[in-house]
């Protein structure tokens, strides 16, 4: 099972090649797919009915795209950035607080708000949607954005995560920053906040995806057209015209590259802020 | 990161309850618990308006005869009941179980492998893996299951066009679920290969030397020195991976919408299809909650056998 490296014990080179190998097809097959979308969205209908696989569009075009947007498929976009981001920024800010005072400040029914926390984690996402479509009605904030990002905002994960970082910050330090006078608020942005900027940066990352392709919570909240998601936009396209296979790969290249593409540009940020954490146990 | 939560959770509590306020005068705690809550107010807030608030609301619909947005009447047991009676529920329940028990182990095998086989890699090398193994879960579910959809189809489909069959593989009940359980680990070993490479590479490497001049294989070394430090992140891993996999809904909305008869119908695309094609909100916020209690069991058990394998 573990062939690594070691400097005592002598390597067998040949189940290195092996598990070499089987670790490329494996990344082939993963990454398949993606380069399926993508290539797909180019292909023309010869290509795209073609009973041959046609591993190239060789003949590429762009009728796809003209087809795309004949729907409101930029509106689609912008929506899902604006809810992405809004989830995004309005988590980090309330979990960053949450979590510091979870970590450092020592209040009654500490514990007992960690615990209940910890045990919200554990419920299926997906089943509180469902009594929370009827308190969005309620709300009259059915199918609008703010239905999407409220939710992501109240998932106690972001909160957890913010905790495990803010334990690293030394009590010294706060404790400095309190015999200088400085206020409760100014401590949080001047001292903990940028010593757990790591932590919040993996966590924005995380929010931003995370609510980006959270399908089911958009499909359960969302009903007008110009109020959809990509994600959305695309589901239904595809309940609509299950044939179109180039249309519906146009939306999926819409849908997926900015997304990649946010996270590769952030990949470091991203494992390192969860390796971070991992290190304090 | 949050492999923590485990240990963490079973533990820190009891510790501190002793501890916490020792050497603070009352006047200091007043204050500290005073602003600890305004730190937390934005927070608690969401979290109380929108999940702790709909999850009683869940069990309060639960007992009620309602559909959506009526003000319903109280029915008592009888969803419950209806439940066990419902062969439709009957039958999700078991796909459910199904798409558990093979995707929940073989993602944590799969992913222990490929998280040990490239811990070890050059930066670029393990983060390139890394990166791979991740991206069906950025790419999305909705983009990633139509792109299936297509690859799957009977005559534009690439894999029957490579095999050179005419195989329907989302129209028969044969193999249906399995193309649903296959796309779900492709989208579901993320996240575990980037906590594994980390807990590996933070694997006390003393130990595993001493283990070594003591003259012990690898396999030795893996299981007795590595696996039990690794323990709390198989644990993480089982219990996300179980959470997700019971909830697999837009998979089977997109590729199969439960069908060919009933056979990819699991408890989570019944609940939807409750509420949107019969609007029986109360029977399905009883299934939503018996879900949660049959996975709050399984987390339990795993759990319970993760702390018997610590000794």
């Amino acid at each position: 099972m573990n062939q690594a490296k070691s400097k005592l014990s002598g390597t067998s080179s040949a189940y290195k090649i092996v598990s070499i190998i089987i670790l490329i097809l494996l990344a082939i097959f993963f990454i398949f797919p993606l380069y399926w979308i993508v290539t797909g969205s180019f292909k023309d209908a010869v290509a795209i009915n073609s009973r041959e696989p046609v591993w190239f569009p060789t003949s590429p075009t762009l009728e796809n795209y003209v087809k795309l947007f004949t729907r409101p498929a930029g509106r689609w976009l912008v929506n899902t950035v604006i809810m992405a981001v809004g989830a995004l920024v309005l988590t980090c800010l309330t979990a960053a607080l949450a979590g510091y005072a979870l970590a450092k400040k020592r209040f009654y029914g500490r514990g007992l708000l960690f615990t209940i926390i910890i045990c919200a984690m554990a419920l299926p996402k997906q089943v509180i949607v469902i009594p929370l479509l009827q308190e969005m009605n309620t709300l009259h904030l059915a199918d609008s954005l703010w239905a999407v990002i409220l939710p992501t905002v109240g998932w106690p994960f972001g909160v957890f995560l913010m905790k495990q970082f803010s334990e690293n910050i030394p009590n010294e330090i706060l404790e400095a920053a309190r015999v200088d006078g400085s206020g409760e608020i100014r401590t949080f942005f001047s001292v903990v906040f940028p010593m757990i900027k790591p932590g919040v940066g993996a966590l924005a990352i995380f929010t931003f995806v995370n609510s980006w392709n959270d399908y089911f919570l958009q499909l359960i909240m969302l009903t007008s057209e110009k109020n959809f998601t990509i994600s959305l936009g695309i589901a239904t396209m595809q309940g609509e015209m299950s044939s179109d296979f180039g249309l519906i790969m146009a939306g999926a290249s819409l849908a997926a590259i900015p997304i990649v593409a946010v996270f590769i540009a952030f990949q470091k940020y991203f494992t390192q802020g969860i390796a971070m954490g991992a290190v304090k146990g | 990161m949050a492999q923590n939560a485990v240990a963490t959770a079973s533990k820190k509590p009891k510790k501190e309850k002793r501890s916490q306020f020792s050497g603070m005068s009352k006047a200091l705690v007043r204050r500290e618990t005073i602003s600890a809550y305004l730190f937390l107010l934005p927070s608690l807030i969401f979290f109380i308006g929108f999940v702790v608030l709909p999850m009683i609301m869940c069990l309060v619909y639960s007992f009620m005869d309602m559909g959506l947005g009526e003000s319903g009447t109280f029915a008592g047991l009888s969803n419950y009941v209806r439940m066990f009676q419902d062969p439709t529920f009957i039958q999700g329940f078991w796909n459910t179980v199904l798409i558990v028990v093979v995707a929940v182990p073989t993602v944590t095998a799969f992913s222990l492998w490929v998280g040990s086989a490239i811990y070890q890699m050059k930066p670029f090398t393990r983060s390139f893996f890394r990166c791979i193994f991740y991206l069906p879960v950025v790419t999305g579910t909705v983009a990633v299951t139509v792109v299936w959809k297509w690859i799957f189809n009977v005559y534009y489909g690439v894999l029957n066009q490579v095999l050179g069959t005419n195989q329907n593989w989302l129209g028969d009940e044969k193999t249906a679920i399995w193309c649903i359980i296959m796309i779900l680990f492709t989208t579901s070993i993320g996240q575990p290969i980037v906590l594994y490479v980390a807990a590996l590479g933070n694997v006390d490497q003393s130990l595993v030397e001493a283990a070594q001049v003591d003259g012990a294989t690898k396999l030795q070394v893996f299981w007795k020195i590595k696996w039990p430090q690794i323990m709390p992140t198989t644990l993480y891993i089982l219990v996300i991976t179980t959470i997700n996999s019971f909830q697999c809904f837009a998979l089977i909305q997109l590729l199969t919408s439960g069908g060919p008869n009933g056979s990819t119908n699991t408890i989570m695309y019944y609940i939807f299809d409750m509420v949107y094609r019969y609007n029986d909100f109360g029977y399905a916020n009883a299934m939503g909650v018996i879900l949660a209690i049959i996975i709050a069991i399984f987390s339990a058990i795993q759990f319970k056998f993760a702390k018997t394998d610590n000794g």
